[in-house]
């Protein structure tokens, strides 16, 4: 029977993707395990393998198509001997995978997302399983459909309202109805609609129209670059965070040479494989993820999320990283960070910049968190102040570490010197708080040692 | 020059999609080598329907005194007459073509096509075609040179198949381009091959007075039609004149000074020969795929045919085939369709391979023979149980005003769905008739809404109604 790849759910709460390519063409062969397209979101870019064996007998999403919706049909694998030229029709009689998404046709590599996890601005998946399944007219609705198709369905006792149509104006023919026969797929339950960003989108303020921002530039002066997802996606988010987040700045000089000095020991002493390659290598920054961790440990109130009805005070401290990648930026969360070893996240951050860098992460690597790491020290940055990135509290902006003449106990000193300005959301987070926070940190940074503990 | 489609080849399929291409905005050229329009509009089904007309025509008045007429003195057909207007009919069509190409702002080219690689076509001066075109070429043509497009549509379509041995010579054994264009009407003819350009040949000499053999290899005559239909016509040739030979072969032609001598082989070996002025070799065409460059290209080619997904696309990308070139049914109106699909395609738009099935075939023979879809015997094999609907034209008032009593429609349904399988019929106008089958199996009707349908009143469309109902148990008229 033919079977519909359908648009994977990347998240439980992802509504539409990109169908950024086909691996496969129609035509080819594909077994179980082969990867026959890649989904893009806002940020990372998945694969989609088939579970079946059998042709690809039909795409139904051009490659370059965006904001597919999930559960959309986006192409038919046929077995041997079957053509499929058309989406095969959903079938209604199976209650019992109406629950199951896409994940029943086609596997994207993403594993069950942390439902633990209250995001705020999302609305969990459970409130979707009594939607419709999508194309499928609601019920008393006109079906349209050819006469042939309306008695063959009734002998076979199949709701048309059921069976996605592929005929003119969306028609259901007989194919439809002999596929969904053939042993179609369950409706899938729509996405929910993503409610809480609307009321944010309402307050933004109109930008200037593209006409007449291109009138300041003489035509052909310029290159048009059309905005990938992800650029769409900063566009959109830091808008919603300037807009909406009351930001204020705290800033702190830290001392870094005790720091430097257990660092190079930790290093120094790493455990060493046959090749001679060391286990792990800490950098900088894999400190300061860890002080920021403990600091928010030892600082609880500080470790939170503003929401209208509630703040959500976390138990972990989840901490995102950015990570600079062509095109644009990622912060991948480093989980639990207050409960990791050093040379955990070291090794973990090098695993998300690496596959950030391929736009290679799953959104749930990605989403979420309460505070953010923005390091630009390596590009000799002493000090920045970042923009808050929804749901956190806060983001530390980290500059470089360098040698500066300090005054020491009366009399001038050589140290090496990292400026670090915290933001914080004003909800979440006041003044006195955020410089207790920042203190903390401070304080982790500069006894190194304590981390340890 | 660079253009978006170059399409090769200016028959039905080729200049259809040209037009077809103009209007979704591509800069379109169309290589023509011998004559817009192609075959079909040249020495094909254009000039053969003016030829039967005119043979329908004498046909009446021979028997005007059974219509009440008393005609005075003979009617006699004046072959070089008749030549001339079905020439004149041709030219005027493909003028036509001329004038379409212009309106919708395409490019003629005139001369031979050869694909050097995908986006380019060189043309270089047409080489010495199988029949002198009867019309120049339009003025405003291009001429040789080599041609950019992104995209190149091989429209080249078919040329008659020759048996080793029976060649045809042009002189004593003819082709359709010949038996277009008669000198002089011949007193006798042999008919190799009995499809629709062979029957409609027998037909039409046949009316004209000749002494006609029609000699076909296999067991039935018009072999792709249904087998009821095909013996009823073979009935109605046989009344009219003609001698129908079946599961015979032609095997030996022996050439005289103004004759050929044909020795006729059946199936039981059983031998025979015939003697008559001239020879028609109709069995069947071939695509032209050759001196293209397409070999070379990749693109593949199966049987003869190149190798289409069904839209048009070859293996090669940015290289497409339409129409005969890429296999049967070779039929105008395939080509035409295919022509669409193929550039629509190309656009982007959301396009449907044509369904085979949903294809009408017409053969103007009299009696004329229509049909869509599948046969009784090809349903059945097909594993359908099947209903099948007859009626006859002598059923039918309008039928029997005309004065053409014989006919026969017949439908055939899936017994379980009331699906319309197929629809086949003889007699008198039902290549006009056909269309409402071929509608209704579009719109994937059952037996049900065929039968609430009002066929008008007195018409020989009435018959189809009848037959439906005569699937069903529920014929009125007979």
């Amino acid at each position: 029977m033919p079977i519909n790849i359908l648009m994977p759910a990347l998240s439980p709460t992802m509504e539409k993707g990109n169908l950024a390519k086909w691996l496969k063409k129609e035509g080819d062969a594909v077994k179980a395990g082969d990867v026959i397209a890649e989904i893009e979101t806002d940020k990372a870019t998945m694969e989609v393998e088939a579970i079946d064996e059998g042709v690809l007998a039909k795409i139904l999403v051009p490659e370059g198509a965006t904001d597919v919706p999930v559960n959309q049909p986006i192409a038919v694998i046929a077995q041997e001997g079957e053509t499929a030229t058309a989406p095969a029709p959903r079938q209604e009689n199976a209650p019992a995978k109406e629950q199951q998404p896409a994940r029943d046709q086609a596997r994207a590599n993403t594993p069950q997302a942390n439902k633990t996890r209250p995001q705020a601005n999302e609305t969990p998946p459970q409130a979707a399983k009594d939607t419709p399944p999508q194309a499928a007219p609601a019920r008393g609705e006109r079906v349209f459909s050819s006469p042939l198709a309306r008695r063959i369905a009734k002998d076979a006792g199949i709701d048309l309202s059921a069976i996605a149509g592929s005929g003119p104006h969306g028609r259901v023919i007989e194919r439809d109805v002999k596929a969904a026969l053939a042993g179609g797929t369950a409706p899938a339950p729509k996405a929910a609609p993503q409610a809480a960003p609307a009321q944010a989108a309402a307050l933004l303020a109109q930008a200037m129209p593209d006409a007449n921002i291109r009138k300041f530039f003489e035509p052909g002066s310029f290159e048009e670059v059309p905005h990938d997802s992800m650029r769409k996606t900063i566009a959109r988010r830091l808008v919603e965070a300037k807009q909406t987040i009351p930001h204020f700045y705290l800033s702190v000089d830290c001392e870094l040479d005790a720091l430097l000095k257990l660092r190079a020991e930790i290093n120094a002493g790493a455990p060493k494989d046959r090749d001679g390659a060391p286990a792990f290598k800490l950098s900088v920054n894999d400190f300061v993820i860890k002080a920021l961790a403990q600091s928010l440990m030892a600082v609880p109130d500080a470790n939170a999320t503003w929401t209208e009805s509630a703040m959500l005070k976390h138990k972990h401290a989840d901490v995102g990283v950015a990570v600079s990648i062509p095109g644009g930026l990622i912060t991948p969360v480093v989980r639990k960070a207050d409960t990791k070893s050093l040379s955990t996240i070291s090794n973990e951050m090098k695993d998300y910049a690496a596959r950030a860098r391929q736009r290679k992460l799953k959104p749930e690597e990605y989403q979420g968190g309460s505070t953010a790491v923005s390091n630009l020290g390596m590009f000799g940055i002493t000090n920045f102040a970042a923009v808050i990135n929804p749901p956190h509290a806060t983001i530390l902006a980290v500059g470089a570490g360098e040698s500066r003449v300090i005054v020491k106990n009366g009399a001038p000193a050589v140290a090496t010197v990292m400026s670090v300005t915290l933001s914080t959301d004003h909800r979440a987070v006041d003044g006195a708080l955020g410089a207790e926070l920042l203190a903390a940190f401070k304080r982790y940074i500069e006894n190194p040692i304590a981390m340890l503990a | 020059m660079t253009y978006d489609i170059i399409v090769i080849g200016g028959g039905p399929g080729g200049y259809v999609a040209a037009i077809r291409a103009a209007q979704l905005g591509f800069r379109t050229a169309v290589v023509e080598r011998e004559h817009l329009g192609g075959i079909c509009l040249n020495w094909g089904c254009i000039p053969a329907k003016a030829l039967l007309r005119s043979a329908e025509i004498l046909h009446y008045a021979e028997h005007a005194s059974a219509y009440g007429l008393k005609l005075e003195g003979k009617v006699t057909p004046d072959a070089a007459a008749i030549v001339k207007r079905s020439r004149q009919i041709s030219a005027q069509l493909n003028n036509g073509v001329g004038f379409l190409m212009k309106k919708n702002k395409i490019d003629v080219i005139w001369g031979e096509a050869f694909i050097a690689k995908a986006g380019e076509v060189r043309v270089s001066a047409p080489k010495k075609p199988a029949e002198q075109p009867q019309t120049p070429p339009p003025k405003g043509t291009l001429g040789e040179g080599t041609y950019a497009a992104k995209h190149i549509v091989v429209a080249t379509g078919a040329r008659p198949r020759a048996l080793p041995g029976l060649e045809p010579d042009g002189r004593l054994i003819w082709t359709y381009f010949e038996a277009m264009k008669p000198e002089r009407l011949p007193k006798s003819l042999i008919v190799m091959g009995s499809g629709a350009i062979g029957v409609e040949f027998a037909s039409f000499y046949r009316a004209m007075g000749a002494e006609v053999t029609l000699v076909e290899v296999l067991p039935q005559i018009m072999p792709v039609e249904d087998a009821e239909i095909a013996a009823h016509a073979r009935k109605r040739f046989a009344k009219g004149g003609i001698k129908v030979f079946t599961s015979t072969k032609v095997t030996k032609v022996a050439k005289g000074a103004d004759s050929v001598t044909a020795t006729l082989e059946d199936d039981k070996g059983r031998t025979e020969t015939v003697t008559a002025e001239r020879m028609i070799s109709a069995v069947g065409v071939v695509g032209n795929v050759e001196n293209l460059g397409l070999e070379a290209l990749g693109v593949k080619i199966e049987r003869g045919a190149i190798v289409t997904d069904g839209l048009g696309r070859t293996t090669v990308p940015g290289v497409y085939a339409i129409g005969d070139v890429a296999g049967p049914p070779m039929l105008a109106h395939k080509a035409e369709h295919e022509g669409v699909i193929c550039v629509e395609t190309i656009k982007g738009l959301h396009t449907h391979a044509m369904d085979p099935l949903m294809i009408p075939g017409c053969t103007f023979c009299s009696p004329q023979v229509a049909s869509v879809g599948l046969t009784e015997e090809k349903a059945k094999a097909a594993g359908y149980k099947v209903k099948v609907g007859r009626f006859p034209f002598v059923g039918n008032g309008k039928a029997i005003a005309l004065g053409e009593p014989d006919g026969l429609v017949k439908t055939v349904f899936d017994a379980a769905t009331g699906k319309l399988l197929g629809a086949h019929l003889v007699g008198a106008e039902v290549t006009e008739l056909i269309q409402g089958f071929v509608v209704a199996m579009n719109c994937e009707t059952t037996e049900e809404e065929l039968i609430h349908t009002v066929f008008p009143h007195p018409t020989l469309s009435e018959t189809m109604h009848e037959s439906v109902l005569d699937a069903y148990g529920r014929v009125i008229h007979v």
